[in-house]
Parts: structure tokens; C-alpha cells; sequence
């Protein structure tokens, strides 16, 4: 896979909990441009272990001399935002892929109703430049916990003016989903990003009221869940790997040497899908690709986040 | 290496001829005996020099004159030209990459020079030098799909990535293999590759499609496709069948080998940035039976392809009335040695 060599150009911590590192070439060239919506997947080396996780980028994407991403801090994490926060320093070198979008703007879209919580702002900072370029009618209703939690209002308000609508809930102001969706004309899209209550809910709200699925849009990478150790057997390999508590499948397999396909490791893209060839015990599906008959096929399986238990899981690698 | 660009004609009096070094490096589209549709998609990376895949968009030796025969046909047609309105994004994304990566590859025809969005783009072999301002639509004489679109061999399509699918959202098709711009602007993939006989229950169109939504930016693909065109004649499309669908009754025992012409199509797919479109670039090479029995291994090959060809796809690609004469006329140059498997000619 095509990497790019960036160095750290500078870290500022937003809020309490969200740290904003700015990323320019360690060559000194220009980045690719993106598309509003767009995310790299940053490499990061861990005692050894290397974790891969994917963020928004959240910079304009007509500005091609650095690349800005903001991390939360993940107290349950497997280290990954932990190590992001506290050893990454500025000057150091890091690997990112190129960008990739699987949260684009629907560009026939006659107007644009973006839902952001707390940290999944990110994607639709590099939107709003978008939207902003084109033209376009749109709205940002952006909700956080409390004042010092709303990692980017200040700029948003500078930046969008009437556009934006912040819901605070220490402040006890709620955004009211359903008032929101049940009146907006035709041809409207939806998109949410934020933690996964506020995604559903829009998702369900947005359903019942009639809303056409292809004018519903979401994003909510996942991190790779902890849970119990299990094994795995790769039959064109011919080896056994041993998936810890700690790993996910898809990293067991890197780290035993075995090359694997893919991309996003938020399980939303589907690049990473491995065909299940025999097993014993229960598949935990925690992706966002697979459809639930998939699922239910135990078919299939996407390593970057999901897991088993049983002792027989035979994939097709 | 400056390439010397030959003055000849694809239509009427049909003057095309390959040079002894353009069959060389004519890209010869089977490595096996049979031939069946499949996902056969490979990274468009960097391939040997001389090659029809060293660089990102090739150019040869027919450059200049298939401009010239593009340009006739917008002239008489300009329904082979269309853009729908919110593929402006990825009009500018074409812009950039073509006019970036002909500047890099050929230095002595093509040159891109930048003082922040001011652009200066100069076309020696075709004569133009322009400046606009990237991203400002008013700044040249034409939208930039159009503009620079004329300046490529080969026909591009732009395609919008939404609902899980990809939509021909827009074009510039003037050498095609029969189908139609007109017909097939704002359909998606599956819309448009509805007639492909058998594709579609092999599964291979929906394999193609999951890997082409995961296409990403720096990564682009090729793979090459193939069919069978009486005379070098560029713009095979339904709009104009009268003019040459009628070659076909032409063809007889004695002219087979110069008339019928393997038509490769050199398919390269690269996800826009901006846009977060996808081009997909038709680029289309013409050689005549002739001139490929010129490699005894090539002639093997076709042979053994063709007379084993699925009768749909015989249909498919407007080759029944043909196809016997060609299987018989390719017969005299196969001995029946066993062939390894690659596409190279000796």
C-alpha cells in the first residue's frame, strides 16, 4: 500500500481531551489535495506493535502544504490515542495513507443538514470548506458536553456565522432531532458523525420520517474491540495464529508476518473482508459493512475490528 | 526521446500504419490460449521503458492525427462532449492530473508551469499555449474537461462516486468500441454494463465494483480489453453505424488481412482527489491481422484464442461475420507448438 512520509508540524491541545497535530511532508513537497469528508490512517509504532488508526482530515482541502487530524483521548483504548497524546512530538515521523473518503458529500444535494457530537466534528470541518466553495445550503448542528468541550466552536462561529447551531448539555440545550428532520425540502441529505447513540438515533429518526436511505449519510469508525484471546488458522498460509485480548485479528496476522488487504481498519470499508472457511464457535461482527444476513451467513468476516470465540476459525489467507 | 508523429487518416481513406517499432510494443491483450471475461485488474504502476505502461497516459507515434480525427468528430458531433453540472470538481482534478503527468513524462512536447493558480500550459505538437487561472472555469475558451480532453489520445470518462455505485456523469468519447456517450451519460454501473453478456453471472462486475469504490488516490489500476474493428478506424460508435458498420460486407478472403484490425483498449482508472471522482481512460490501439502475424507467436495465440471463442461474446463483439474467414485465415500460421503463457511477442 502507498504510504506518506509526514513529520509532526505541530500539536495544540483544543480541549480538555482533544489534541490538534498538524502533519506536513517530511520531504518539504506539497500533499495530494482530498475531498471534504476524507480520512488517513496514521501508523504509529507501539513497543513494537504497529497500530493503525484512521481520523478525519479536518483542514481545508484546498490547502495542500499540511494536513490537520484531532485526536480524543480514549481512556479504554488499546494505547493508541493514549500514545498519540502523550509521545508524539512535534518533529517526529510518522506514516499516513492516502486519503480516502467514505463520508462525501452528495454533491446533487440541494441542501446539507450536518450532525456532529462531540469529537466527530472532525469530518465536517474539511465539509464546511467544501460547502462554503460551492456555494451550497447547509446547516451545522454541532452538540458537546460542555463549553470547554467544544473543541472547535469558536472557529466554526467565525467561520459558518448563522449556519451554525451548538447544543451544549451542561447547558440543558438539546438538539431536537425530530423537529429537525420532519420539516426540510426535498432533495435534502443528512449526514451525522459522533458517538454511536447520537449516529442511531438520527439514523432511526431520519428512517421514520421517510427520509430516502441514499440521502442518509454516517461515519463512525470504530476501534478495535478488547476481548477474550482466540485462535485463528490461515489455510494458504498454513499457519495458526493466536489473536491476544489486546490485538485484533487483522493485527495477529500483520505481526505474524502475513500480508492482508486493506484500508479504512474502522471496519467500514470492506476492503480488509475475509472469506471464513470453517469455524466452530460464534463470529463477533462488529463492523459497519457486512449486512446483517452476511453476518448471520458466518461467511464472512472483516479482521480490522471483528473477533471469535471457539477454538476453529479458518479463513481463506 | 522526441517522437516523430505521422500524418495518416482513420477514416475514408484509412492511412493508418503501425511502425516497425510501434508493433513491438503494440499491447498484445492475450497471455493464454483461451480467453474469458475476468476481474484482471492490475496497479497502473510504472512499466519498462518503450512500453505502452511506462508512463501514466501514453503517447505515440499517432498522437497528432488522432487528435485531428477527434476533432473532426466533436466538429460533426458535439453530443461525444458532456458534463453534468456537479462534475466541475473533477473536471479541474482531469485538468491537473493529465497536464501534470504529460509535463513530467514528455518534457520536449509538453510543458505545465505554475506561479501559485496562474497555470501556463504549452502543447508544442499541437501548437497551443494557454494561461488560466486553476479552478476558474471563465479563464479558457471551453470547460477544462473539454479543453484538455482534446489533447489526449484515447476517450475519458468521469465517473461520481455516490450511493455505493459509480454514475458516468461525463465524457469525451470519440474511439469507441460501439457504445454511446449520449446513451450512456448519468448511468450507473450496473446500468451500463448491462449488456455484457455473461459478465454479470460470472460475477465479475460486482467484484470490479467493490474494488473500484476502494480505489485510492496515488494507487490508480489498468487492465486492457479487446475486440475486432474492420479498418483502423477510431469512431466505431452507434451514431455513426452507417458509416462503418457496412465495412463488414467489404471483407473477403484475400483483403482479411489487412482490413481486420485487433482493437486493445489500454483501461487505466484513477480516483480524483478533490472531486473524489474516478477518470476512467480508454485508450485505444489499432493493428491489422497482418501486421501481428509479423510475430509468429502472436498470430499462435490469436488463433487458438479465436477459435475457441464463446459464441456470445463472437455476438457481442460484432464479429459473426467475420469470424470464420478470420479463424481460417490465422490457421496457416499456427503449427500447434505449445506456448507459455505471456502476452510478449517473441
Amino acid at each position: 500500500m502507498s504510504m506518506i512520509n509526514v513529520k509532526v508540524a505541530a500539536i495544540e491541545q483544543v480541549t480538555p481531551l482533544v489534541k490538534h497535530f498538524t502533519f506536513v511532508k517530511e520531504d518539504g513537497s506539497s500533499l495530494p489535495a482530498f475531498s471534504g469528508g476524507s480520512h488517513v490512517v496514521v501508523s504509529i509504532d507501539i513497543g513494537g506493535r504497529v497500530h493503525r488508526n484512521p481520523y478525519s482530515l479536518m483542514g481545508s482541502p484546498m490547502e495542500n502544504e499540511a494536513y490537520h487530524i484531532s485526536v480524543r483521548r480514549q481512556e479504554n483504548s488499546r494505547g493508541g490515542s493514549v500514545f498519540m497524546h502523550e509521545n508524539v512530538t512535534v518533529g517526529m515521523p510518522l506514516k499516513i495513507t492516502y486519503p480516502m473518503n467514505l463520508f462525501s458529500l452528495a454533491k446533487k444535494g440541494r441542501k446539507h443538514i450536518l450532525i456532529a457530537g462531540g469529537i466527530g466534528i472532525t469530518p465536517f470541518m474539511s465539509q464546511i470548506a467544501d460547502l462554503k466553495r460551492m456555494g451550497a445550503n447547509y446547516e451545522l448542528h454541532y452538540a458537546f458536553r460542555s463549553p470547554e468541550h467544544g473543541a472547535f466552536a469558536a472557529q466554526l462561529k467565525e467561520s459558518c456565522g448563522d449556519h451554525l447551531h451548538c447544543y451544549i448539555d451542561s447547558n440543558a440545550t438539546r438538539l431536537d432531532l425530530e423537529a429537525l428532520l420532519s420539516d426540510q425540502p426535498l432533495g435534502t441529505h443528512v449526514y451525522v458523525c459522533g458517538p454511536s447513540p447520537m449516529v442511531v438515533a438520527t439514523l432511526e429518526t431520519a428512517r421514520n420520517l421517510g427520509w430516502p436511505e441514499n440521502h442518509i449519510h454516517s461515519e463512525q469508525f470504530l476501534s478495535p474491540p478488547i476481548g477474550e484471546p482466540f485462535k485463528i488458522q490461515l489455510a494458504r498460509s498454513n499457519i495458526e495464529i493466536q489473536v491476544s485480548a489486546e490485538m485484533s485479528m487483522l493485527e495477529a496476522i500483520e505481526a505474524a508476518g502475513v500480508e492482508a488487504d486493506f484500508l479504512c481498519r474502522g471496519g467500514v470499508c470492506g476492503r480488509c473482508e475475509l472469506d471464513v472457511l470453517e469455524t466452530d464457535g460464534a463470529l463477533l461482527h462488529n463492523d459497519h459493512f457486512l449486512t446483517d444476513s452476511e453476518k448471520a451467513s458466518c461467511k464472512k468476516i472483516m479482521p480490522c475490528v471483528s473477533r471469535a470465540k471457539g477454538e476453529r476459525l479458518m479463513l481463506d489467507l | 526521446m522526441a517522437l516523430n508523429f505521422k500524418k495518416e487518416t482513420f477514416r475514408e481513406d484509412y492511412t493508418y500504419s503501425n511502425s516497425d517499432a510501434a508493433i513491438k510494443r503494440f499491447p498484445f491483450p492475450f497471455p493464454e490460449d483461451q480467453y474469458m471475461y475476468s476481474v484482471n485488474i492490475e496497479p497502473h504502476t510504472k512499466g519498462k521503458q518503450g512500453t505502452v505502461c511506462e508512463f501514466t497516459f501514453d503517447i505515440d507515434e499517432h498522437y497528432v492525427a488522432e487528435c485531428l480525427d477527434k476533432k473532426i468528430t466533436l466538429e460533426q458531433d458535439p453530443g461525444r462532449y458532456k458534463a453534468l453540472p456537479h462534475m466541475m470538481d473533477a473536471q479541474w482534478d482531469f485538468v491537473e492530473l493529465t497536464m501534470e503527468a504529460l509535463a513530467q513524462d514528455y518534457p520536449e512536447h509538453f510543458s505545465l508551469k505554475k506561479q501559485g493558480l496562474i497555470w501556463t500550459w504549452e502543447n508544442k505538437p499541437l501548437g497551443i499555449k494557454d494561461t488560466f487561472t486553476f479552478g476558474d472555469t471563465s479563464t479558457l475558451a471551453t470547460e477544462p474537461f473539454d479543453y484538455i480532453g482534446r489533447q489526449l489520445q484515447g476517450d475519458f470518462v468521469l465517473l461520481d462516486h455516490r450511493d455505493e455505485t459509480l454514475y458516468a456523469d461525463a465524457g469525451i468519447v470519440t474511439s469507441q468500441a460501439d457504445w454511446s456517450l449520449a446513451f450512456n451519460v448519468g448511468m450507473s454501473w450496473r446500468e451500463w454494463h448491462g449488456p455484457v453478456p455473461r459478465a454479470t453471472e460470472l460475477g465479475v462486475m460486482d467484484r470490479a465494483l467493490k474494488y473500484l469504490l476502494n480505489l485510492q488516490i496515488g494507487s490508480p489500476v489498468r487492465r486492457l480489453n479487446w475486440t475486432m474493428t474492420v479498418n483502423p478506424r477510431l469512431d466505431t460508435s452507434p451514431e455513426n453505424y452507417p458509416h462503418w458498420g457496412g465495412e463488414r460486407n467489404t471483407v473477403n478472403a484475400e483483403n482479411i488481412g489487412d482490413l481486420i484490425h485487433l482493437r486493445v483498449e489500454l483501461q487505466t482508472l484513477f480516483r480524483l482527489p478533490r472531486s473524489n471522482a474516478i477518470v476512467f481512460s480508454i485508450r485505444c490501439y489499432l493493428i491489422s491481422l497482418k501486421d501481428i502475424a509479423t510475430y509468429p507467436r502472436w498470430a499462435k495465440r490469436l488463433h487458438r484464442v479465436q477459435k475457441t471463442m464463446h459464441p456470445d461474446l463472437i455476438e457481442y463483439k460484432g464479429m459473426t461475420k467475420f469470424h470464420p474467414m478470420m479463424v481460417d485465415w490465422l490457421a496457416k500460421f499456427d503449427d500447434g507448438e505449445t506456448l507459455a503463457i505471456g502476452t510478449q511477442p517473441e
